[in-house]
């Protein structure tokens, strides 16, 4: 895996455009650490939030369907369709629940994403 | 700042209902509330109590959990009566040897079961219907009981009959009266209902006086004063309740002659600091034992003691009795007792319908009435009485419905009450601040719920608040459909016809060409039920709108793994296709279960090893069973005429052709079917969505039932009819559905939506009065004849494989994956939260 960095992030090089599905997500597992990657096609945006979900402490949400709630993209978790604004990682379904987001970008067709060193 | 003590004596409907209007009132909390509760629980919604039969987990009847009070800061105290209250002291002792001192007291103790004098009435066996604790004691004596009866045909001696009916015991209703419902039924009213009743197989019993219980230590028969008697195992007593005043009446408050703490306008006890609210309190000479009131009473005292004038007056005792399977409501003045009333009646005997309208003696009001057997008016017509509202020039259109061409029933007249009109009355909400809720943007029940509270006590309103918001929506221009959600303006039948006549078969495609925005968890599996519906293509090949399990063809585990459910059709299996199973979960190392539908779901696989299990499995011949699909699920067997004994036709082949023709099929919710070998159902076909039943000539066919939340039996659809014709009517019944159906609509919900119900889906089905059948029928040929194994074409297709994985950039299994030894298997560890 190659990393880079700016100011005080690291960017880690975590796979492929092609390797993620179109308006969909996959997980990556960055030093242990499982990050939810969304490849928004249809906005043509990335996102990177966690892959727990809050509810109940379920490593899943790469696996939920995105979509917007008004315009605020989200995603929905498989288990119990609790939603979570990609954008600001806020619950959109009403609970007091809050996931982390991370940048995300890419370049030469390669995906990278940013944490906190 | 100085607070003051509020206690309340009584844990129940209105005691609770005080306190919540009381916090609401209190903004700046100068109150500090203390409930004394004599039953072990917080309060419990009483006049859903028969529920409990249905679902025994008390918690479903909560009004509030005990967070809620604590949350609030009220001290909550409960299984411990209150014993004494000492007026002078301002204080009350609990049995416990508690004692709280009070500034305000209110009495909320309710009423018990009134239990008349009758000798042997301490007999074990004889129960009254008032608690969770009682109908704990009900349900485990009937276990042991053949024959029930109900002492009392009143309002709760019927729910009461319906209940040991439900518990499965032959159900007798006595009466004192020489009819049912005496206080709010006419004698044809009553009449219209005990036929309703017997047909139920409830059996009634007029004009009998119980004069003693027989038998020894449990009872054993009835003997009535006209020497008749009744043979049987229980009694539920059920005549009438009796105020709860005994704490009251020893501190020297003022009693009634009959019964029931006396109180003003302001429902002040003959203590000016001492309230008594609900079925404990006598007002103006009445007990009200009805909910309603008893809020309307809670909402007094709140506001009186937050610097208020509010007061009480008589109420409305209009009832709809639910249920029973039958309805039956009496509102106003049922039995036209004013001065120069006039009726108007109307009665079909066979249908078992009774209405009957009170009109003034100036014929310009309906001053009440009856409805028995169809009270679908019974909001509508409360109303008009309730607001003086001028009557229609045809009044008896009111409850025979608007007849001929063009003209509307139901829905509209609300829009004609005044803005008063209270359509809530359990938390009195009028229709002015219903239709302002709406305007407001709270445009479905559950945010009215919300934010009005209207709905939230009996429900009886319900229909009414409904119709409400669709009219409302219409006054403001807004065209009312059924819409998906927010990315598509069209039910799910409109944007399947779309999609068809389009040719459209991508999601994109579709939500450019007819929706807006980046679509939704809820538009984008119904667009993909849709599509496998219309051109019953790979579903993968739009993996990421599939909903959680049909992305990865499996269901959905905690702790994130999978199950896998093969195929088996008719529940027939092979030794080898067995010990395939056996083999692969070995292998594997999956929790193996038989599942309620007659196959084996092998549990625990991670994503990245489904493809390899299903290769194993397709190899030896297995399919997908679609476990995780809105498809075709089981189609359930009886073993059948070819070993049972009483087995009158093949009913695991026909299960098995069934199976296999619908197998795979994608509809708007899943559809389970059965099939039995005769009348004596082992395979449960009635509560299927369509149920199969050999009798000697060919089958029976039934449609529409379901178990789950709300179980509902299947209805007789054709009888005697051969295979080819049972598949023929499955095949339009079941296009039908799929075209039409909201989505994760089951069949029952689709069909007690249909307008015409059963005998208008006949006419589709048997007459083609639509003439679609056979578009329909070669709507469902093409269904059939494409039909794929959906876990083979995973299998062979590397592209599909690569996309069952953990992580895109690691092979590692998740670690946070965990499990737990479980007897000889494992189980994922539960959740931490
Ligand atoms: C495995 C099984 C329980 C068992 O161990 O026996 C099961 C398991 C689940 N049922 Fe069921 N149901 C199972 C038989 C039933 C039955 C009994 C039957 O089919 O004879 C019923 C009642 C009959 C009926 O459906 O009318 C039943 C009524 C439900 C319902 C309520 C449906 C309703 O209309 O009210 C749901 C919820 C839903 O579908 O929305 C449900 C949903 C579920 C789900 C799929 C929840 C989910 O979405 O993940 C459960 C998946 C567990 C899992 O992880 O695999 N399951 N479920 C049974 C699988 C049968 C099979 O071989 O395919
Ligand atoms: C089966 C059934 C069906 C019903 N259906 C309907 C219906 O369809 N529509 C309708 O409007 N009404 C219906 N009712 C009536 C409705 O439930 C009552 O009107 C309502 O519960 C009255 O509320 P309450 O708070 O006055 O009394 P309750 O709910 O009886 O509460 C009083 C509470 O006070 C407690 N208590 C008594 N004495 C003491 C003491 N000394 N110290 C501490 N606590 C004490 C009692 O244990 C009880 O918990 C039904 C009732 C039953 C039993
Ligand atoms: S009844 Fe509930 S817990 Fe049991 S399998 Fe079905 S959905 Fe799961
Ligand atoms: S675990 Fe995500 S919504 Fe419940």
């Amino acid at each position: 895996m190659n990393s880079m960095t700016t100011t005080d992030i690291l960017w880690h090089r975590v796979a492929t455009v092609q390797d993620i599905p179109e308006n969909g997500g996959a997980c990556a597992l960055i030093d242990g650490k499982q990050i939810a990657i969304y490849n928004f096609t249809r906005r043509g945006e990335w996102y990177a939030t966690d892959n727990l979900c809050p509810h109940r402490q379920q490593m899943i949400l790469s696996r939920g369907m995105i979509g917007d709630m008004q315009g605020e993209p989200k995603v929905a978790c498989p288990f119990h369709k609790k939603t979570f604004s990609l954008k600001s990682g806020a619950c959109l379904s009403g609970d007091n629940y809050e996931i982390k987001t991370y940048p995300i970008k890419v370049e030469d067709g390669l995906i990278y994403v940013g944490l906190n060193v | 700042m100085n607070t003051e003590k509020v206690v309340v004596v009584g844990n129940g409907m209105v005691g609770y209902k005080f306190c919540e209007k009381l916090l609401k009132k209190d903004s700046s909390r100068t109150f500090e509330i203390t409930v004394i509760g004599e039953e072990p629980r917080p309060a419990y919604d009483r006049v859903h109590l028969s529920e409990y039969f249905t679902n025994p987990n008390p918690d479903h009847l909560t009004m509030a959990p005990v967070e809620w009070y604590i949350d609030n800061s009220i001290a909550l105290h409960l299984g411990d009566p209150v014993q004494k209250i000492d007026p002078s002291k301002k204080c009350i002792y609990t049995l416990q040897g508690k004692t709280f001192a009070y500034d305000h007291l209110v009495i909320a103790t309710g009423s018990a079961a009134f239990v008349p004098t009758i000798p042997g009435v301490e007999k074990d066996g004889i129960f009254v219907y008032r608690t969770i604790e009682d109908l704990d004691l009900i349900i485990s004596y009937a276990k042991k009981s053949k024959i029930g009866a109900v002492i009392g045909g009143g309002l709760l001696g019927l729910e009461a009959g319906k209940a040991l009916m439900d518990l499965g015991l032959e159900t007798h209703v006595v009466e004192f009266a020489p009819r049912l419902m005496p206080r709010q039924l006419d004698d044809t009213g009553s009449e219209t209902l005990q036929t309703k009743l017997e047909s139920l197989g409830i059996k009634i019993h007029l004009n009998k006086n119980t004069s003693f219980f027989d038998g020894a230590a449990s009872v054993t028969a009835l003997q009535f004063a006209d020497n008749s008697r009744l043979e049987v195992d229980m009694v539920v007593i059920s005549a009438g309740i009796k105020p709860r005043d005994e704490v009251a009446a020893k501190a020297g408050l003022e009693i009634g002659p009959r019964g029931g703490i006396v109180v003003n306008d302001a429902l002040q006890t003959s203590q000016q600091n001492i309230y008594a609210i609900g079925e404990c309190a006598l007002h103006r000479s009445m007990i009200y034992g009805l909910v309603a009131p008893g809020y309307e009473m809670a909402e007094v005292v709140a506001d009186r003691l937050t610097g208020g004038q509010k007061s009480f007056s008589a109420f409305d005792m209009s009832t709809k009795l639910k249920l029973i399977g039958v309805d039956v409501a009496s509102f106003g003045d049922a039995f036209g007792s004013a001065e120069g009333a006039t009726k108007i009646c109307f009665e079909h005997k066979e249908k078992g319908i009774y209405k009957r309208l009170n009109i003034s003696a100036d014929k310009k009001h309906v001053i009440g009435g009856i409805l028995v057997g169809d009270a679908e008016q019974y909001n509508m017509l409360l109303q008009m009485v309730n607001n003086k509202m001028v009557l229609p020039e045809h009044p008896e259109d009111l409850i025979l419905g608007a007849r001929g061409e063009g003209k509307s029933s139901g829905g509209a007249g609300v829009m004609q009450l005044p803005d008063e009109a209270v359509v809530c009355s359990c938390e009195s909400v009028t229709k002015g601040a219903l239709c302002l809720a709406v305007e407001e943007g709270n445009t479905d029940i559950g945010a009215i719920k919300k934010c009005t509270k209207a709905g939230t006590g009996c429900g009886g309103c319900v229909p009414m608040v409904n119709d409400l918001i669709k009219e409302t929506l219409k006054a403001q221009g807004k065209v009312i459909k059924n819409v998906l959600c927010e990315h598509f303006d069209y039910s799910r039948q409109e944007l399947l016809d779309l999609v068809k006549v389009g040719g459209l078969k991508k999601y994109d495609e579709i939500l450019n060409q007819h929706g807006k925005g980046d679509g939704c968890e809820i538009c984008k599996p119904a667009v993909a039920s849709i599509l496998a519906s219309v051109w019953n293509e790979v579903i993968l090949k739009q993996d990421t709108i599939q909903d959680s399990n049909d992305r990865y063809l499996a269901n959905l585990q905690k702790g994130g793994t999978y199950s896998v459910v093969p195929r088996i059709a008719g529940g027939e299996i092979t030794p080898e296709k067995l010990i395939v199973i056996g083999e692969v979960a070995k292998k594997y190392n999956l929790y193996t279960k038989i599942t309620g539908g007659q196959r084996i779901d092998l549990f625990g696989a991670p994503v990245h090893l489904l493809p390899d299990i299903w290769e194993e499995l397709v190899n030896a011949g297995f399919e997908s069973g679609h476990a995780y699909g809105k498809s075709l699920r089981t189609v359930k067997s009886c073993v059948g005429s070819t070993w049972c004994r009483f087995g009158v036709q093949d009913s695991v082949s026909f299960a098995i052709r069934v199976e296999d023709r619908y197998k795979g099929i994608r509809s708007p919710h899943k559809v389970k079917m059965g099939v039995s070998g005769c009348v004596r159902e082992c395979a449960e076909a009635q509560a299927k969505d369509f149920g199969i039943i050999a009798t000697e000539k060919g089958w029976n066919l039934y449609v529409c039932g379901n178990g789950g939340a709300k179980p509902q039996h299947a209805l007789l659809f054709a009888q005697d009819i051969d295979e080819e014709t049972c598949i023929r009517y499955i095949d339009l019944i079941m296009m039908f559905y799929i075209k039409t159906a909201e989505p994760l609509t089951r069949t029952a919900t689709w069909l007690n939506k249909m307008e015409g119900g059963l005998d208008y889906l006949k006419q589709v089905v048997i007459q083609d009065s639509l003439g679609i059948n056979e578009q329909l029928l070669r709507e469902m040929q093409l269904l059939v004849d494409t039909y794929h194994c959906e876990w083979k074409e995973v299998v062979e297709n590397p592209e599909l494989r690569k996309r069952f994985k953990t992580f895109v950039n690691s092979t590692d299994s998740d670690a946070e994956m965990a499990f737990e030894p479980m007897r000889e298997m494992k189980k994922p560890s539960n959740w931490t939260v």
